[in-house]
């Protein structure tokens, strides 16, 4: 069942120096329960569409549409992960997954001790961002997303800032968090290894103007081992697209004289 | 997936430690502290009580300390010590009430709307700059030597530190927590309550401090400016008769009570900005 659709989605950038446009012709539809990875270069604007998606940027010509209602501003269905964990440094861990809803209230509380288990927080509820490591405030940043019960958690790079070890366990957290709950997922990442490792598909994007360029499909089954034939066969031919790309912007980018997007 | 979360999660706690901690040290407990502060002032007070003693210094100039000490409990018996300094505290309370709820008000106002900034800000800073003591005169000429020109003086010093810090505060709240904001759907009230005031609340709590500060010192200016009652007719009054032992009385009176009302704030602070991670020393 269709959950996401996207419909030529155009956004211009309107600077001092001209118009820049970032996404062109974007069209994408995502199944419910899906976990989409989105891949590109830096500058191919896949950021941008993640802040379109979740209406966190409305000045778009194009429709969005979830569960058949546009979007048109951020509300709690639509989950944010940013690159940051982005906690409020003066609420403890409960308190930051809570947020703007009471603990006193039980129903709340039951939940966010359920979502604590869940991101394999026990113990830290009541610790303050500043006493976790990187990957802990991180979870704890997916939870608090998780609480509101989104229909599709966003995610911009959430673990581009984590060391490879961490790195490592957070995917598998992700995925474990994926099968258990089933929320739709879109996932942007410049990770070559981390997108064919997470998505389902893996959509490859396009700089000048940020465009899709392919959708692979990743059939493997879960979980998915780096090393295999099949993973290495899959990352040459995401690799052979970026070539391709690349080969086809060498004269416009002469052209347009290495104008960073 | 793995049942071994604990492998497979890494959860590690990052604990802040002092750098003593680390050597493995214990860390200093309230009393040495509290000992480290008392070193200086019981140092002092020997080396002046014996430079008395041995007659260094003229009497009528510098008393010795156990003589001010002597003075102090006269005044507290035969004098009226405590009715003078209730009047003096009376005055810079009620004084640091007004100026400083007025100080958090217009600072709040003033960052939390543009509009507000451009129309008030320009002339707050014009008269920030105006010194306390320049607009006694005035204040005189205004409204005497009543209570009215000492708790406005009181309040003309407390406003401007709150103004400034919490107009500070409210400004530097960081965008991008607004975005999580917008993203979690916080209603108005919520933003104030749950991002905003918390994250001014350093800058407040510091201007409070200020505030307090300078509420102390214009109390000082107003009462010496000519009163009848408080701990700065005390002084002006004993300097006419030349008994150094009361002035330096007043003027320790000012310091500790200045002290113990700084600590006050300080203990707030410290229950209130426990989430904040920052260099102890």
């Amino acid at each position: 069942m269709t959950l996401l659709t996207i419909n030529e989605l155009n956004k211009k950038f309107i600077s001092k120096n001209g118009e820049t446009q970032a996404l062109k012709d974007i069209e994408m539809t995502v199944e419910r329960g899906e976990l989409i990875t989105i891949i590109g270069p830096s500058g191919c604007g896949k950021s941008t569409l993640l802040k379109i998606i979740a209406g966190l940027d409305t000045e778009v010509s194009g429709t969005v549409t979830i569960d058949g209602q546009e979007v048109s501003g951020p509300s709690i269905d639509k989950g944010f992960i940013f690159q940051e964990p982005r906690l409020f440094p003066w609420h403890t861990v409960e308190k930051n997954i809570a947020a703007n809803f009471s603990l006193k209230n039980k129903e709340v509380k039951a939940e966010v001790a359920a979502l604590i288990k869940l991101v394999k927080l026990d113990g830290f509820s009541k610790s303050y961002p500043r006493e976790l490591s990187g990957g802990m405030a991180q979870r704890a940043a997916i939870a608090r997303a998780l609480l509101r019960n989104p229909k599709v958690l966003l995610l911009d790079e959430p673990f581009g800032a984590l060391d490879a070890f961490t790195r490592t366990h957070m995917q598998d957290a992700l995925l474990n968090i994926w099968q258990e709950n089933k929320t739709t997922m879109l996932f942007v990442t410049h990770d070559l290894d981390e997108a064919i490792y997470l998505g389902n598909k893996v959509v490859i994007m396009n700089a000048r103007p940020g465009s899709i360029q392919k959708v692979v499909d990743i059939n493997l089954p879960y979980p998915r081992k780096k090393t295999d034939n099949a993973f290495q066969s899959y990352r040459q031919q995401i690799l052979h697209e970026f070539e391709k790309t690349e080969q086809a912007n060498q004269p416009l980018q002469a052209v347009i004289g290495g104008r960073p997007l | 997936m793995s049942n071994n979360s604990e492998l497979l999660y890494g959860n590690t706690v990052v604990k802040k430690m002092s750098k003593n901690q680390k050597k493995g040290k214990p860390l200093p407990s309230k009393t040495i502290i509290f000992l480290r502060g008392m070193l200086f002032p019981v140092l002092l007070m020997a080396v002046w009580e014996a430079a008395g003693i041995y007659g260094f210094v003229s009497e009528t100039l510098l008393p010795r300390p156990s003589e001010i000490f002597i003075a102090f409990i006269d005044l507290l018996t035969a004098g009226n010590l405590l009715y003078h300094f209730q009047v003096s505290f009376l005055r810079a309370i009620v004084g640091f009430l007004i100026g400083g709820s007025l100080g958090l008000l217009a600072g709040l106002a003033v960052g939390f709307s543009s509009k507000m900034e451009h129309t008030l800000d320009p002339t707050m800073q014009m008269l920030r700059t105006i010194p306390t003591l320049a607009v006694i005169p005035l204040f005189i000429l205004w409204f005497g030597f009543g209570e009215v020109s000492k708790v406005l003086l009181i309040a003309k010093g407390a406003f401007f530190p709150l103004y400034v810090n919490a107009f500070l505060g409210i400004r530097s709240v960081d965008g991008k927590m607004f975005e999580v904001a917008r993203i979690l759907q916080f209603s108005k009230w919520k933003q104030i309550t749950n991002l905003i005031i918390p994250s001014a609340l350093p800058n407040i709590l510091l201007g409070l401090r200020l505030a307090l500060g300078a509420a102390w010192l214009a109390l000082v200016a107003a009462e010496l400016m000519g009163s009848s009652e408080g701990i700065g007719y005390l002084i002006t009054d004993a300097r006419q008769f030349s008994q150094t032992t009361v002035v330096f009385v007043g003027i320790i009176i000012f310091a500790v009570f200045g002290k113990v009302s700084d600590s006050f704030i300080r203990v707030f602070e410290r229950r209130l900005l426990k989430w904040q991670d920052s260099f102890k020393g």
